[in-house]
């Protein structure tokens, strides 16, 4: 196990805590690199999408994570990013333009959601961005002469500087990883920065925040804002990369992907909202694996078992019956989302930092080591 | 004209009088000690000077400026910090990065300096934390400076809530019964320290408190409340010696 000695401010501020980071981050990067001329075209399309939903994990876990405010409005975000992008690009502005446009934008519009969201806490701060997001997919629908209504918009192929970059290309992957990458370096800046510690200030104890000096207004909407921005430039390159957006694309079950991704990958570090993108993009194709090749393997186990042909036919066809009923989808994300917060609050990134303490402590670890407990009453009467 | 000042500071609950017509003043460089059974209102009192409540009627004023009206959040700015009777920390967060957030009134970066931490944004957060070192140093807060909050016993986080509130370089500071819950031994620490914030950061000290040792020991002046209303002020001796207030304390 390594001790850390810090001998200077420095080694507090750095966002490498030892070279050993430096190393493996600096793999893992050479790997994403190399990526595309290692993995299959389908794998590629999959990684852009890990991307994507990364950014927004970040981007969410800003609001939800760090300062506490939970939100199932991202996806109108998103789609406002997208649309903002497809509009702009029929008036032929450069894509740099209107990628900035369109996190401006949203920016302004998540600002605005962060007013009357200052008075909402808990659970009618939930109730308040999911009527936002409804509105927004409505307007999306109504608006013809804007949004095309529900026919939805077809979107270019990405020409930066003059050059083509086909939605599944190298340099569009290149693209979504360095919007990625500046991302999450851009919120680990602010995380390390008083803005940072007030965004966790607020999370932890609103009274104790405003009394060090915080204006909790202002930050809660500064968080909606940050928020809502990174969301609109992920809405960007999404647009770009299905190439095709309409109303349907941005609902409420996007919303709760994106929430399962943080809360999957773990609520408070970074790495959690990546960890959580490649699940929750992954668990698609195994979904749909399991609908097409479970019935058939469960009739196999059944006819080994010694049922007839016709039983086991008859139970290939509810199950598959089963399989491909409506909502089921949902209902497998509802029962994820239970089982993490049940047995493992911490999502992927705290398992994956268990298992890395049980092998540097081994063989003293102790399972009780990450419980948490919350001993102390908080004088609630002073909210 | 005083450094500190309340003039008939009022605070009703409907017909509750919780805080009703308090006037005192605090000298620069003092200890003023608050005492009074529970429900006298000295908890309010903070609460008004720190606007988490607005006063019924009656003003405030710091440095002879009326501070009444200003934003919570401005109090702090203004040199007027507070620690929480039930301790208000931030949990899921390292006592450093607690402490750091008791600096955030001397923050001046701006967003986008950040977003790129640019090393004006660097450079100040080595002032920070070179004077939140010099606290930790001063409560002897070193072992745990990188842990988490949420694992760290009684008594300690006392401590911190303390030490946020001298991050944040205070002119004045509100103590809420900086012993309760505290040990003979830890109440000891806690004297002197409360003694070496008046005699060596020179900062004035208003404080709510029940261990009467403690009041003892450490208060130039100490104000006496029952019902939200003043019954005794004077040295500590004087007002422990008061009729009124040996009535309220003993329902003579």
């Amino acid at each position: 196990m390594r001790f850390l000695f810090k001998t200077d401010y420095e080694d507090d501020i750095k966002l490498f805590p030892h070279s050993g980071y430096v190393v493996s981050y600096g793999i893992l990067l050479a790997l994403l690199l190399i990526a595309p001329y290692a993995l299959s075209s389908y794998l590629m399309s999959q990684l852009v999408f890990v991307c994507i939903y990364a950014i927004v994990g970040v981007a969410l876990l800003i609001l939800t994570g760090f300062t506490g405010q939970a939100s199932l409005g991202h996806a109108a975000f998103l789609a406002i990013g997208a649309y903002t992008a497809a509009y702009l690009q029929t008036y032929n502005v450069p894509f740099p333009v209107y990628f900035l446009a369109a996190g401006l934008l949203t920016g302004i519009i998540g600002a605005m959601v962060g007013f009357p969201a200052l008075r909402l806490t808990g659970i009618y701060l939930v109730i308040a961005t999911i009527s936002f997001a409804l509105i927004v997919e409505e307007i999306l629908a109504r608006w013809e002469s804007v949004t095309n209504g529900n026919e939805g918009m077809r979107v270019k192929t990405l020409s930066l500087l003059g050059v083509a970059v086909p939605r599944d290309s190298p340099t569009f992957y290149y693209l979504c990883l360095a919007v990625l990458v500046l991302t999450i370096v851009g919120t680990l800046n602010l995380l390390r920065s008083p803005t940072g510690r007030a965004f966790v200030a607020i999370r932890d104890s609103e009274t104790a925040a405003r009394s060090m000096g915080v204006n909790v207004a202002l930050y809660k909407v500064k968080s909606f804002a940050i928020s809502a921005a990174i969301t609109g430039f992920a809405g960007v390159l999404f647009a770009h990369k299905l190439s095709f957006i309409s109303p349907e694309m941005f609902t409420l079950q996007l919303s709760i992907e994106f929430i399962i991704v943080i809360l999957i990958g773990g609520t408070f570090s970074l790495h959690g909202a990546v960890l959580g993108a490649i699940f929750i993009v992954m668990i698609d194709p195994f979904l749909t694996y399991l609908k097409d090749d479970m019935p058939g393997i469960i009739a196999g186990i059944a006819a080994a078992f010694g049922a007839s042909t016709g039983t086991a036919g008859n139970i290939q066809s509810s199950v598959a019956a089963f399989a491909s009923l409506n909502g089921l989808k949902g209902a497998i994300y509802g029962i994820i989302i239970v089982l993490f917060v049940l047995f493992e609050p911490l999502g992927l990134y705290g398992r994956w930092l268990k298992i890395k303490l049980f092998f540097q402590l081994f063989p003293l670890y102790k399972r009780a080591t990450f419980k948490r407990q919350k001993i102390y009453v908080k004088s609630e009467r002073n909210r | 004209m005083s450094y500190f000042r309340a003039e008939n500071l009022s605070l009703h609950f409907g017909g509750l009088k919780a805080v009703d017509a308090v006037s005192f003043a605090v000298e620069r460089g003092e200890i003023l000690s608050i005492i009074g059974p529970n429900g006298a209102g000295k908890s309010s009192i903070f609460n008004l000077i720190s606007r988490i409540y607005r006063p019924t009627s009656g003003r405030i004023f710091f440095e002879d400026q009326d501070i009444t009206e200003e934003p919570p959040y401005d109090i702090a700015r203004l040199g007027i910090a507070r620690t929480f009777q039930n301790i208000e920390l931030f949990e899921n967060a390292t006592v450093l990065s607690n402490l750091l957030v008791g600096r955030h009134r001397h923050s001046t970066t701006q967003l986008w300096q950040e977003l790129l931490f640019l090393p004006s944004v660097r450079a100040n957060e080595k002032v920070h934390r070179r004077r939140v070192e010099q606290v930790i140093e001063f409560l002897d807060l070193e072992p745990y400076r990188d842990k988490l909050i949420s694992g760290l016993p009684y008594g300690v986080r006392k401590v911190i809530e303390l030490a946020r509130a001298l991050c944040s370089e205070p002119k004045l500071i509100l103590l809420d019964e900086p012993s309760s819950g505290l040990n003979v031994e830890e109440t000891d620490d806690m004297s002197f320290w409360i003694r070496d914030l008046k005699n060596e950061l020179g900062v004035t000290v208003l404080m709510v408190e029940h261990d009467m040792s403690l009041v003892n020991r450490v208060s130039d002046r100490v104000i006496a409340l029952n019902y939200g209303r003043v019954l005794a002020m004077g040295s500590p001796a004087e007002v422990q010696q008061h009729p009124d207030v040996v009535a309220a304390y003993l329902g003579a």
